[in-house]
């Protein structure tokens, strides 16, 4: 059946700090523009990051600067990232965060009137953009409002079904709006892909229910390659209790105004294991990390601020210990520091407002006086579409992917704060990149064919109807697998397990059913959601099997030690011809002279 | 807490107009009433239709009237409520349906399009920076805060109650205004649009906003009185009115 067609030079996939970054360079290159997203404007996941956007400006201590960020995200990413990415990033997230000024960003400040910054976990100096503990909604909603008088046109509440692509090249989408039901087709000389996580994929989480893969299972039916899904982001800090709230991000920028990790004997564990390479940097005593939080800058950080796949593990090791607290996590305490300052009550409100009220609201805890509840939660995947360092374009010509749907600056383990400057250095750089693209190039034509094909495929469980499978079920078997077996810790035998376990539900996920009108239908929405999840979830443990060591958040218990052979490949995944997923490892291209000279004056 | 629990969810007829569907299910302590309309949509109603993103608080996508108050359903703990009662949830009143809980509020984007953008000073420093100090911006940071829930335009009785939609921005877009107005670096003037295009004569302070504001935002007193000050002080000023008879 004949679509209502819209037309752009550039199509961005997703509205949060990337689609959204990357909408204002296209449109200020002269494209034009269509930006889809599967909420409302300005409600994507970005919205909820916490801590602050990393750029080595040096307000808050003058020795930072690019070189030493740049060794940092290496050093944090175990050196399998794509050091031009980290390059890159390292050096023009100051301009990026500027620029968020110019267009009306209200960052807090130093004492001399400049943006200040904060320290966090991995991080050598105070090095965080901040708004209080709501840095993310300042960024999401800075990039709204500017975009807005862009003339970008933004499909709110659409999901894209498949990228349809022309001769070997991207040519644009098939999606459908919540409101109606309705399928629509989108040309495009140029697409990028800004989707966000996978978080959906696992049980707990901190990710809402838009994360759930789908840029990297659009670009790799495309027949884009995938790789380091190995490389899964376990947040040491997620709310335990409640269980309704279970998952849920505590901001590490608790850690960095000063809290401490306890278990239950009260006995503060992160100093009894700080791994060699971090020793130089580390607090020797409580005492020295205290001096580090209050802006000392001859202290060394507190191990609670070591990376957080460590921080993780350790909390995991605490609590399978059986000195967790008692809702199975452990005890994260900001209140100590009544001992330290007399102001400390409103000092936490002020510098932590979201977290109080959080804790206040969701589980009647002042955190002013009582120590939190806390355990890991799926928060980030590393792993994505492998795209060209410095254009973001993936192995199929015209697709892009930024932020977190794509794969190479962070490695094996992303740093926090690495995140939203990601979004906005990289999402800059596809805007830019796809806008040149399609100015270089014709319109492809998109095969209607295709087009129906996609559409009845998506509404197959009406036709199954109430015989069919119920979505919610299989999801959530899915999320139970893949948190039980290709969790924080995994062994081959757990997940070949899971392969299979998968393989099951895929076959339960192609007889799922949908009742009912199309209007604004969860549980249809759910139903197609299941491809994407199943993908994604199968990639992760195909990657995770083939990675035989334990590097950054991929942590083996088969294979407990880093291992050097693999310090320098990639896992790749990628569709083969049959629709199989073919696992491979692809060499680290070697690091320039100048970029190794950096890290090796970096590692005292 | 009692094991179970009874919840009249407004459900929209395909042909227009809507009833209360009673449910019940299994609760249990530290539930939210967003966890409640999840639990019935898995187990009971599949196609029930709800808007939510980050369930933190933080995205305000979930914004209903539960026992008739305009709360965040995330935000909303069952042991704030009386259960042994049939709770209701319903949609925000002042916005047209869509289906069951979720209603069209893209007026609140088009009508956000019509503010004046930022227009920064010139920088302050070579290098392209500006200087503010934090004193100066914490009263921008609280109306930064809005997480756009709207529900401070679905109890504004100007809007709810009289439609002035044509005539009048609402308690969030003079709050998002009021931001940019005192913006320490801005300097365009949106002064003569408040009056002659966003209607702010229309809100006469009954403080409505203000109580629902999940944010606690003081919206009337920090955003509208102010912005309502310098409309005054413009055009109704009698030295101002006097001197502006002697320059022209």
């Amino acid at each position: 059946m004949p679509h209502d067609t819209y037309t752009y030079d550039v199509l961005i996939i997703g509205a949060g700090g990337a689609g959204l970054r990357a909408a204002i360079e296209a449109a200020n290159g002269g494209a034009s523009v269509g930006l889809i997203c599967k909420s409302l404007l300005g409600k994507a996941h970005t919205v909820m990051a916490e801590g602050g956007m990393a750029a080595a400006m040096g307000h808050n201590d003058d020795r930072d600067n690019w070189r030493v960020h740049f060794a940092d995200t290496m050093r944090g990413g175990q050196y399998v990232n794509n050091w031009r990415m980290a390059e890159i990033h390292a050096k023009e997230a100051p301009d990026r965060v500027r620029e968020l000024e110019a267009w009306g960003a209200v960052l807090d400040r130093t004492t001399d009137g400049r943006i200040n910054q904060r320290n966090f976990g991995g991080h050598r100096y105070p090095r965080l953009a901040h708004v209080g503990d709501r840095t993310g909604l300042e960024l999401i909603r800075t990039l709204q409002d500017h975009t807005i008088y862009l003339g970008v046109t933004v499909h709110m509440e659409h999901t894209v079904v498949d990228l349809v692509l022309d001769d070997g090249r991207a040519a644009g989408a098939l999606a459908y709006d919540r409101e109606r039901g309705r399928f629509h087709a989108f040309a495009a000389k140029a697409v990028i892909l800004a989707t966000g996580g996978i978080g959906r994929a696992y049980k707990i989480t901190s990710n809402s229910w838009e994360g759930t893969g789908d840029g990297h299972a659009l670009a790799y039916r495309a027949g884009a390659e995938l790789i380091d899904m190995e490389f899964v982001q376990f947040h040491p800090t997620g709310m335990v209790w409640p269980p309704s709230v279970q998952g849920l991000l505590v901001t590490e920028g608790v850690r960095g105004e000063g809290g401490i990790l306890k278990n239950s004997e009260g006995r503060r564990f992160m100093f009894d294991d700080i791994p060699d390479n971090y020793k130089p940097q580390t607090a020797s005593d409580p005492e020295e990390g205290w001096r580090y939080v209050t802006g000392d800058k001859s202290a060394r950080r507190p191990p609670e601020l070591l990376t957080r796949d460590h921080v993780a593990r350790c909390i995991t090791h605490e609590v399978k210990a059986g000195r967790g607290s008692p809702h199975g996590g452990v005890f994260l305490d900001i209140a100590w520091i009544r001992e330290k300052m007399p102001n400390a009550e409103e000092h936490i409100k002020r510098k932590l407002p979201s977290m109080y009220h959080q804790f206040k609201q969701l589980a009647d805890l002042d955190i002013t006086r009582e120590p939190m509840e806390i355990g890991p939660t799926t928060h980030y995947i590393m792993g994505g579409v492998r795209v060209d360092g410095d254009t973001q374009m993936s192995a199929v010509p015209g697709l892009f992917a930024a932020g977190e749907c794509a794969s190479g600056i962070n490695g094996a383990n992303r740093l926090g704060g690495n995140s939203l400057s990601d979004l906005i250095v990289f999402g800059k750089r596809a805007g830019e990149f796809a806008a040149a693209w399609a100015r270089e190039h014709a319109a492809p034509r998109l095969n209607q064919a295709a087009l129906d094909r996609l559409e009845q495929a998506a509404l197959e469980p009406f036709e199954r109807g109430a015989e069919g499978e119920n979505p919610y079920m299989v999801q959530q078997d899915l999320q139970e697998t893949m948190q039980a077996l290709v969790g924080i810790v995994r062994t081959e035998s757990e997940m070949r397990e899971a392969l299979e376990r998968l393989d099951g539900y895929k076959a339960r996920a192609s007889r799922v059913g949908a009742t009912g009108h199309r209007e604004y239908h969860a549980g249809w929405h759910t139903a197609l959601d299941l491809r994407n999840l199943l993908t994604v979830s199968e990639a992760i443990a195909r990657s995770a099997l083939e990675r035989q060591e334990s590097r950054g958040g991929h942590f083996r218990e088969d294979f407990p030690e880093k291992r050097a052979e693999l310090g320098t490949v990639n896992v790749m995944v990628k569709q083969d011809t049959g629709g199989a997923m073919q696992v491979s490892r692809i060499p680290i291209p070697p690091m320039p002279d100048g970029l190794k000279q950096v890290i090796e004056e970096q590692k005292s | 807490m009692i094991p179970e629990a009874t919840f009249k969810i407004w459900r929209t007829h395909p042909g227009g107009g809507g009833t209360f569907q009673s449910f019940r299910t299994k609760v249990s302590e530290g539930m939210v009433v967003l966890d409640v309309v999840h639990r019935i949509q898995a187990e009971q109603a599949p196609d029930l239709a709800v808007r939510w993103n980050c369930k933190a608080g933080k995205c305000g996508s979930c914004s209903a009237e539960i026992n008739g108050n305009p709360r965040l359903m995330c935000m909303t703990r069952l042991s704030e409520l009386n259960l042994w009662e049939p709770v209701t949830v319903e949609p925000m009143r002042t916005f047209p349906p869509i289906k069951d809980l979720v209603t069209d509020v893209s007026w609140n984007f088009r009508v956000k399009k019509g503010i004046a953008k930022f227009a920064p000073r010139p920088a302050d420093a070579p290098d392209g920076t500006w200087r503010m100090a934090q004193r100066d911006i914490d009263r921008v940071q609280e109306f930064r805060k809005c997480i756009e829930c709207f529900l401070c335009q679905d109890v504004c009785h100007v809007l709810r109650d009289h439609a002035k939609h044509e005539e009048f921005i609402g308690p969030r877009v003079l709050t998002y205004a009021a931001a940019l107005e005192m913006h320490p670096l801005d300097t365009a003037d949106r002064i003569p649009a408040m009056k002659a295009q966003h209607g702010i004569g229309y809100c006469n302070i009954t403080k409505c906003c203000t109580k629902v504001c999940p944010e606690h935002i003081r919206i009337t007193d920090n955003a509208i009185i102010p912005l309502k000050e310098r409309v005054v002080s413009r055009y109704y000023d009698p030295v101002t009115r006097l001197l502006r008879v002697f320059k022209s």
